[in-house]
């Protein structure tokens, strides 16, 4: 099978019942593999590993502000990424997935800013700071609340994938200076990345990066983040659909008396 | 075996237990309102079959 033959079959996924079929039988996967990765990485994290020389126990937070922070950017990517296909192809499962993970996306920011609060507070000295990171992370949690707003406000379904569509393309500059900002200004409490960073974790480049010891426990929370991500997207995507298609029907069944 | 936070305990266990309740919540609610989803479009489709 060709690439372009393999990209066409992606398509096949834009039908609602093949969508459904299809995560249906992949769902159990997702759902127990991520509770078994971040069941093991936290446990792993919290109990196995040694306090950090400076910041002491503080660092097992790590393992929960950081997936969640990725998680919160990727999110937007991906709802992004279906965005863009509702918007060039018109195929309603996309719209409908971009709807379905922005309350996974809420959470996952809210959880990366308040754990940050709670780590920043003894480290920094202070709960929050203007800092470049932190405000666009906070400016991408408004992004998200309004987007959920807008998908509520609109009554007819189209019009409402239409705009928060666009609002996706618009927020998606703060979900790119979320990553960024600290490269763009140097400046602010908030270090670099420290660990989605090839060199910091092969070790080929001389800036702080996160100790191995760290890093494996953290990566097993990451797996089982985005795992945990798939699994709400393919359920929350597959209630979406229902709830439309129940719409449908009364709206049939009312014009047929 | 609880491992000896020192003096950032209070910190360390505040974060831990509101990102698991976000996280539970997250998914108890996502399941819930699927099936409760998932059970109205049995009883709609149900409903239009019978009514042909």
């Amino acid at each position: 099978m060709s690439i372009a033959s393999k990209a066409n079959a992606l398509w096949e996924y834009a039908n609602p019942k093949k969508f459904l079929t299809t995560t249906e039988r992949v769902l159990p996967f997702f759902w127990i593999s991520s509770a078994v990765f971040i069941v093991v990485g936290l446990v792993w994290g919290f109990f196995f590993t040694p306090d950090d020389y400076k910041q002491g126990s503080t660092v097992k937070i790590i393992y929960l502000h950081v997936p969640s922070a990725l998680m919160a950017i990727n999110c937007w990517i991906m709802m992004l990424a279906t965005s863009l296909v509702w918007l060039v192809r018109r195929h309603h499962v996309s719209a409908l997935a971009a709807r379905a993970a922005a309350p996974v996306g809420i959470v996952m920011t809210l959880i990366a800013l308040a754990t940050g609060a709670i780590w920043g507070q003894p480290m920094w000295g202070t709960w929050w700071a203007w800092d470049p990171r932190l405000t666009s992370f906070l400016i991408l949690f408004l992004f998200y609340l309004g987007y959920v707003a807008l998908w509520e406000a609109i009554e007819d379904p189209d019009t409402a994938a239409d705009l928060t569509s666009v609002l996706c393309l618009v927020g998606s500059v703060f979900a790119f200076l979320s990553r960024y900002a600290v490269n763009f200004w140097n400046q602010g409490l908030h270090q670099g990345a420290s660990v989605m960073r090839v060199g910091a974790v092969t070790g080929t480049d001389t800036e702080e990066k996160v100790s191995n010891i760290f890093f494996f426990p953290l990566l097993v929370c990451i797996i089982g983040f985005v795992l945990l991500f798939i699994a709400l997207v393919f359920y929350r995507t597959g209630t979406e659909i229902r709830a439309r298609r129940i719409k449908a029907l009364i709206a049939r069944e009312r014009v047929n008396g | 075996m609880m491992p000896d936070l020192g003096k950032y305990a209070d910190t360390v266990l505040s974060a831990y237990a509101a990102s698991l309740f976000l996280l539970v919540a997250l998914v108890v609610l996502s399941i819930l309102r699927g099936r409760k989803v998932r059970a109205e479009m049995e009883k709609v489709e149900k409903r239009m079959s019978r009514n042909g």
